[in-house]
């Protein structure tokens, strides 16, 4: 009635035993693996924090440091655990641990999944956070003598010619904000007053936009000023110019690439956690057959190994009655006398062997 | 009359053979390492090579590229004859390597030395490539539609933003190139004509630059046209402008980005590679008075070099004067000196020269016989 039942032949213990050693060692690098991914991500999002407005992503990224640093304690335990069960006598030192390392292990690989299956879900958040960051950093583009706000003109510069994009959405995002500071702009001028008086909030809106916009692959000089003016220059159509600037917006490419960044980490925590549950399964089979060599005595002989003793139904009902007599304990204390004491003793402990 | 005599107990034999062996297996980390940045820094001079007039250069990092792989076989060989020399029985088979292969360290440690020179020494060659290099390019930035340059634009525009520089010497060589193509230009309107009049070759010049030019970290939107002109922008002063576009010229960025890859690696190297060269010396000598011994545990002394330097530099350079000599002498005397060598082989003084080679045998008797 034992859940997924195996006979295992001393020989094969043995193979498991080493098999199982080596597989935790390839585990450890894996941890490492995951905690240097969590690593590079927790900086790639730092670089940009000045892009995203308010949202907190450090729980999952951390989630994702810490898992990557747990596997690697967990395995290396693991491993030492496996080299020591090829002989009868050693298994003998872990015996009364090796069943709660098995639970915590489980446990562990369930916040694995979690992590892993979290990082998928960032994308909503992302999306909206990118908008509402990308729109104030723009906003605040001209205000190079603010004290907190002066590097957000270097920001955006930098984030427009690294990421080839421009504008938030598209280029045209740039004609609706004003990203000429007042201090450049010569009031005494009749077209910049004009350009003052043409809209209600009295900013100096043009058709252009910052030099970082410019397309390194265009065969003509950029031309950032008066963009939609085709008689402006020579030889220039407006609707049809495609190489002149950036056509993608920064929003969608900073969503693209942290998108990318968070399914590719979200992929391998999802591979080192079926990893991590094989290796997991052939730890408890090894220590099903270990004990069960015990109780025959006879250490060269065959055994068998499971993942549960009984069937689910069953093992859930009798820890759940475990649970409820745990509770009881302390009430029979008081009632009962000391020989139905024992006789409850008794039959809990035997009810624990069976789960075992 | 050796130089650099020292003695050797037993126990400094044991020290010297594992410190040996574990500087061994450091220095092969260092060839390793040499390999590597040589070919880092071929990648890298590659990736320029538009902006270069010619290909001197790749001298430095095929030197280092070469000598990186050699020094990995040579001390690999020194790593496996320290872990025999500790045991007498199994010395001897290493041997008669022992004379050839310290030549061959030799060379290809002097080679090291050589690439780290070169690295140094190149830089004025280095200079002149990238002055008529990138001068060709901002000739040919306008050439979008020629095929075999419609990349220059690309490439200048690329190299200015990473480097942060603009222009050859400085931001001004842009006024005297037409980056702006004819294709672009409104051959209608006055003052295009009026520019194209204005000098003789009839090119568009003006004062502005690209926009690759411009500073990031400028605090106001860049300013590329006319930069002269401090009319022609609010608040604007030209000669005290200085974060509006890059002020560094590229030939300068990009001299000293690998000048500064150049020296980063040669020194460390170099002395790592002495270092073993001289102990593994130290340790053949030493080894050699011991075989043949009974008594294995016995103090040696162990010497760089049998004679003092000057003998040694004359009696190698003494085989290398006479082959060049010996071709210009007439048959009967080449004839007559072949013989008397001959003659003086018997002598036993002249057996403890076979150990050098068989070729300074010949020619070093000659000279015993003159001095006799």
């Amino acid at each position: 009635m034992a859940v997924l039942r195996v006979k295992f032949t001393k020989g094969q213990r043995d193979k498991l035993a080493q098999m199982l050693w080596l597989l935790n060692w390839v585990s450890v690098m894996t941890g490492i693996i995951l905690f240097s991914l969590g690593l590079f991500v927790k900086v790639e999002f730092s670089k940009k924090e000045e892009l995203m407005a308010d949202r907190d992503f450090q729980p999952v990224l951390n989630l994702l440091i810490a898992v990557g640093l747990i596997a690697c304690i967990i395995n290396l335990l693991g491993g030492k655990i496996c080299y020591d069960c090829v002989d009868t006598n050693k298994f003998l030192r872990w015996k009364l641990l090796i069943l709660p390392y098995i639970i915590c292990s489980f446990f562990f690989t369930g916040c694995m999944l979690v992590g892993a299956l979290m990082c998928y879900s960032m994308q909503e958040e992302l999306q909206e956070s990118l908008a509402e960051g990308l729109r104030d950093v723009m906003r605040y583009y001209k205000d190079t003598d603010s004290p907190g706000r002066c590097f957000l003109k270097h920001t955006m510069d930098l984030l427009q010619i690294q990421f080839q994009c421009c504008g938030n959405r598209d280029h045209r995002d740039w004609f609706h904000i004003q990203w000429i500071s007042n201090r450049y702009l010569d009031m005494s001028k009749r077209e910049v007053v004009d350009r003052l008086h043409s809209n209600v909030e009295g900013k100096y809106l043009l058709d252009s936009v910052p030099f970082s916009c410019c397309n390194t692959n265009s065969p003509r000089p950029c031309i950032q000023y008066q963009i939609t003016n085709n008689s402006a220059h020579f030889n220039y159509d407006y609707l049809t110019e495609d190489l002149n600037l950036w056509k993608r917006g920064c929003h969608q490419a900073l969503v693209e690439y942290y998108t990318k960044l968070m399914h590719s980490t979200g992929s391998t925590g999802l591979l080192i956690w079926l990893f991590e549950l094989s290796i997991l399964t052939g730890v408890r089979y090894l220590q099903t057959a270990m004990e069960n060599v015990l109780r025959q005595g006879d250490p060269e002989s065959e055994s068998d190994g499971w993942l549960l003793e009984n069937s689910l139904v069953e093992t859930a009902r009798n820890n759940f009655n475990i649970l409820k007599n745990l509770g009881k304990i302390n009430q029979i204390d008081t009632i009962l006398p000391a020989g139905q004491l024992t006789m409850v003793n008794g039959r809990i402990q035997q009810s624990c062997i069976t789960v075992l | 009359m050796v130089w650099a005599k020292m003695k050797f107990p037993f126990e400094k034999r044991v020290k010297l053979a594992q410190g040996l062996w574990l500087l061994s297996w450091l220095a092969i980390v260092g060839g390793a390492l040499n390999f590597c940045f040589g070919c880092f820094l071929k990648t890298e001079i590659r990736r320029r090579t538009e902006v270069m007039d010619n290909s001197n250069i790749h001298i430095v990092p095929n030197t280092l590229i070469v000598s990186g792989l050699a020094a990995i076989g040579i001390n690999y060989f020194a790593g496996q004859i320290c872990q025999d020399a500790l045991d007498v029985g199994r010395f001897p088979r290493w041997k008669t390597f022992l004379k050839p292969y310290c030549c061959c360290a030799i060379i290809f440690t002097s080679l090291t030395l050589i690439g780290v020179i070169l690295s140094f020494t190149m830089r004025s060659s280095l200079e002149g490539s990238l002055q008529v290099g990138l001068r060709n390019a901002l000739r040919f930035y306008k050439d979008t539609d020629t095929p075999g340059r419609c990349f220059q634009k690309q490439t200048i525009d690329h190299l200015q933003m990473e480097f942060r520089c603009c222009g050859n010497n400085d931001y001004r060589d842009w006024f005297e190139v037409q980056w702006i193509s004819n294709r672009y230009l409104d051959f209608s309107s006055k003052e295009v004509k009026d520019r194209i009049k204005s000098n003789v070759d009839g090119r568009y010049l003006l004062d502005g630059v690209p926009f690759s030019c411009c500073n990031p970290s400028s605090a106001r939107p860049c300013i590329q046209y006319k930069l002269t002109n401090n009319s022609a922008h609010y608040n604007y002063e030209h000669q005290t402008e200085e974060l509006n576009i890059f002020v560094r010229g590229c030939r300068e960025a990009l001299l000293s980005y690998y000048t500064a890859l150049m020296n980063s690696i040669g020194a460390g190297v170099l002395l790592l590679f002495l270092v073993v060269l001289a102990s593994l010396r130290y340790l053949q000598t030493s080894m050699e008075a011991v075989i043949g011994q009974e008594n294995t545990e016995i103090e040696t002394e162990g010497y760089l070099l049998e004679k003092n330097v000057s003998e040694t530099i004359v009696e190698y350079l003494n085989p290398v004067m006479k082959l060049l000599l010996l071709n210009q002498v007439q048959d009967g005397l080449v004839k007559k000196s072949v013989r008397m060598s001959i003659n003086y082989r018997q002598l036993p003084q002249v057996k403890d020269h076979f150990k050098i080679s068989s070729c300074c045998v010949f020619l070093i008797c000659d000279n015993e016989k003159q001095t006799a």
